[in-house]
């Protein structure tokens, strides 16, 4: 049966639940199906019209048996409900400790950029056993990021950042697809993802994943757009510029212009260089020129990450103050 | 050329009161214009059928071989189009509601008789729109429009397309609010609402959709062509704009729309299912209520068409919550119809062969709907071909076995002549069996992760897209055999009679063909839809 597969492979740690609630899902489906075509079909013989003038008694109907059949239906309902939301609930929750990608779409083809420095098109190589977590924008409309085999799927804005993770079970190359519409070529916006065991994968890390053009990592790459674009002017790293330091801010909540919170996450930090008067960091002036056009996601991508380079936690930005 | 003889002697009726182009494009009779409405919208059927035809051709291999990505694109729009706007949303309520809610009430006509006329005029005018875009270039947004694609990438012609749904969307209202009108209004002494046949509690519910929905669609066109046009930013990122605010109008119409469609058919199948089986329907008030409710709750679930678009968690189990809830109210009806059968005098005549099809198929339908609300399941299913095959077997399995169940129980009331019923029993099954091979293949392939809007594709794809093209066929060859018999029917058919099924209801009361009057006096209504006989039994 090589030519008619029934069923998607399972390769991450999504894959089984997801598929029990469908085969919840299905057995569900064939009982009322088998229920009412079977209902349909013994009265269809049972009460066949025997003669041309015949009348049949006639029945109101039972407010208790609607009102009887409600209930379950209902009960069903919420049990299938709550299963879809729990798992969806997960799916939503990044793990802590994801090896972070980040990937951009634009029409037709998917570009990702690893830590460190490595870049691909139309594919994906991730290590098993391990989540992975995908930060995608797009660069023209709307795309939608899918891998059958993983369960996971995730439409790519413009002008944003989604996420979606998964945790691949076993090695092998997968399907990855475009599932949102998206022009001319659409169908020809596919790729595969790679799923390599660990030494595999760092082989690859050091291999073939490195970029062929010898640019530097992505880190690097931002490091030097901070000091191209004059970041480094304001954003001093004693903190004692007009805007704020950034050195172990990512991932910080921080306290906002006006009351209210930001967590500085990708989607803040690229507002921030698009808009800088947008959600302002409090005790700062509105002083950041934007911008906007001047930065390709690209770029934006390269700035976050060495961003983030800069720490994650108070110690280490502790640690590189003099 | 003969024209034909629809009456066998030469009583007066709604057909030949008058001859000639001017009597029937200037016509005020309810009747005239449904036949108006049969016509268009049998045109544009087959118009977004040829599409799906070649679509299903082009999926035949794994290559691009029939058509170019282009191309290919503009079908997928234009089919979509075309099935929704054009054929499925004015299907049952512009050609059965027309011809038969004045006769159902006991009323001479519609409430707005001219308003009605000019329904048909804007569907017309839309309708010419959409196939001049179709000719000079097409459009290859998809029939979702979704931004920024639609309003800054797109390079075909978007505008006259939105132009002409606009224009279709005030088609809808006019029809919707001269429905509201004719049912609060009109109705004859004595039809008292829960006397109504459930097919009007059906139409009252789908015209109270039209009326605060399609308003919805016409400002998010506006809106897009505003931002194609002027470059205001709305929907476009790269303008300020979001194009999730895009999905969630475009969905607060197109989610009720789908009960739009789907409400009509519903109340056709309580009609043939009541006639075929001598029944009262069993749990009338559930039954007409459900409709309400349907309507109501369909409101407010749009939001399930976006799980995977990034809108907030929380949003998404609200409206996966509510995708449940909307369920009920149908299951209520599968159930009703069901139960009616019990102990009934069933006759498998052909409007009750599209009913049961309608009833298994929406059922499928229906469930598999419920994967779609799950939400974790969705995540996967999303755009792929399991919801192709999902919503097919609303609207085709469901919609349009209903339209053509309607059309072959009420064709005897219309035209005054009986059909093959042996021909009519064949396409009947031969399209069934055609739906199941075409879309049945489509869950499967849909699970294994086929996304859709795709014309060439994965090669283990094929064997399941092969299947799915063979029941296309089947299925094009059962929608072809009506035209190879109703039309000889109106030359050849033997009289029908006023009340060929034995079937209760007032439009089994007046002649077929109806006199143009409907009455001759008003009648005055003593007893409740579907009156068989007494009830007799009670139960629970």
């Amino acid at each position: 049966m090589d030519g008619l597969p029934l069923f998607p492979q399972q390769a991450s740690t999504a894959a089984g639940p997801i598929d029990l609630l469908y085969f919840w899902m299905i057995a569900l489906t064939i009982f009322f199906v088998v229920l009412i075509a079977g209902l349909i079909l013994v009265f269809t013989i049972r009460y066949r019209r025997r003669h041309e003038a015949e009348v049949p008694q006639q029945i109101s109907g039972s407010t208790r048996l609607e009102i009887g059949g409600m209930i379950p239906l209902l009960g069903l309902a919420l049990v299938t409900f709550f299963w879809g939301a729990w798992l969806y609930m997960d799916l939503s929750q990044p793990p802590q400790d994801s090896l972070e990608i980040y990937v951009i779409g634009k029409q037709w083809m998917w570009k990702s950029y690893h830590p460190d420095g490595q870049q691909e098109i139309n594919e994906l190589h991730v290590p098993v056993g391990r989540p992975v977590k995908l930060t995608m924008t797009s660069q023209d409309v709307i795309h939608s990021f899918f891998i059958p085999a993983m369960r996971v799927k995730q439409d790519v804005l413009p002008g944003r950042y989604t996420t979606l993770w998964f945790e691949a079970t076993q090695t092998g190359v997968f399907h990855l697809f475009c599932t949102e519409y998206c022009g001319t070529d659409h169908a020809g916006m596919v790729g595969s993802v790679t799923v390599l065991d660990e030494a595999g994968y760092q082989d690859w890390l050091a291999g073939e994943g490195t970029d062929p053009v010898g640019m530097g990592s992505t880190q690097d790459e931002g490091q030097a757009l901070f000091a191209d674009l004059g970041c480094a002017g304001c954003h001093r790293m004693d903190g004692t510029g007009p805007g704020p330091n950034l050195v172990g801010i990512f991932g910080e909540t921080v306290p906002l212009e006006g009351g209210g919170t930001a967590v500085v996450d990708e989607n803040y930090i690229r507002e921030s260089i698009l808009d800088p008067q947008a959600q302002i960091h409090e005790g700062y002036q509105p002083i950041m020129p934007t911008y906007e056009g001047q930065v390709t996601e690209e770029q934006i991508l390269q700035l976050i990450t060495y961003i983030r380079s800069l720490g994650t936690d108070a110690n280490q930005s502790d640690s590189e103050q003099p | 050329m003969a024209v034909p003889s629809i009456a066998l002697n030469t009583r007066r009726h709604y057909l030949n009161v008058n001859y000639g182009v001017k009597s029937w494009l200037l016509t005020t009779d309810h009747k005239r214009i449904a036949v108006l409405y049969l016509i268009s919208i049998t045109m544009m059927f087959v118009i977004g059928g040829i599409a799906a035809a070649l679509m299903r051709y082009e999926l035949l291999t794994p290559a691009p071989d029939l058509v170019e990505s282009d191309d290919y694109n503009k079908l997928f729009t234009v089919h979509g189009i075309v099935m929704i706007f054009f054929f499925l949303v004015p299907s049952i309520p512009a050609v059965l509601g027309n011809f038969l809610i004045p006769i159902m009430i006991g009323a001479r006509d519609l409430a707005f008789p001219r308003l009605n006329l000019l329904s048909w005029y804007l569907y017309a005018i839309a309708a010419a729109m959409t196939m001049w875009v179709m000719l000079s270039g097409g459009i290859d947004t998809g029939w979702t429009f979704y931004t920024p694609y639609s309003s800054a990438a797109s390079p075909t012609l978007v505008i006259p397309t939105a132009v002409g749904i606009f224009i279709a969307g005030f088609s809808s209202i006019l029809t919707g609010i001269n429905f509201i009108a004719t049912i609060h209004r009109m109705r004859a002494p004595g039809m008292t609402w829960m006397r109504m046949p459930l097919f009007l509690w059906s139409l009252y519910a789908t015209s109270i959709i039209m009326v605060l929905a399609t308003p919805v669609l016409g400002i998010t066109v506006l809106l897009l062509a505003a931002e194609r046009i002027f470059r205001v930013g709305i929907f476009d990122p790269a303008l300020g704009g979001d194009p999730i605010l895009f999905q969630h109008f475009f969905w607060f119409y197109s989610h009720p729309a789908v009960y739009i469609m789907i409400l009509p058919g519903m109340g056709v199948v309580s009609e043939i299912v009541a006639a075929f089986t001598r029944k009262r329907i069993f749990g009338y008030r559930f039954v007409a209520f459900s409709s309400i409710a349907i309507a109501v709750f369909g409101f407010l679930v749009w939001g399930h068409h976006m799980f995977v678009s990034g809108q907030s968690a929380h949003a998404a189990l609200m409206f996966s919550i509510l995708s449940y809830i909307v369920a009920i109210p149908s299951a209520i009806k599968v159930f009703n119809w069901t139960a009616t059968l019990y102990k009934g005098s069933i006759s498998l005549a052909t409007p009750m062969l599209y009913a049961l099809g309608f009833i298994g198929l929406f059922t499928i339908g229906g469930l598999t709907g419920l994967f779609l609300a799950a939400l974790a399941v969705d995540v996967h299913v999303h755009d792929t071909y399991f919801v192709v095959a999902h919503f097919h077997y609303i609207m085709v399995g469901g919609t349009s076995l209903a339209y053509l169940g309607g059309i072959h129980y009420w064709w005897p009331k219309m035209t005054g002549r009986m059909y093959n019923e042996t021909w009519a029993r064949f396409a009947a099954i031969t399209i069934f069996v055609g739906f199941n091979l075409t879309f049945f293949p489509q869950f499967i392939v849909g699970y294994l992760g086929m996304p859709r809007r795709y014309h060439y594709y994965a090669p283990e794809f094929q064997v399941l897209n092969v299947l799915s093209t063979a029941g296309a066929t089947v299925m094009l060859v059962g929608y072809a055999l009506p035209f190879l018999y109703l039309i000889p029917s109106l030359w050849n058919g033997k009289s029908a009679g006023p009340n060929p099924w034995g079937a209760a209801g007032l439009e089994w009361e007046v002649a077929s063909p109806p006199p143009p009057e409907n009455f001759a006096e008003t009648p005055i209504v003593t007893v409740g839809a579907y009156n068989y006989g007494p009830v007799e039994e009670k139960i629970g």
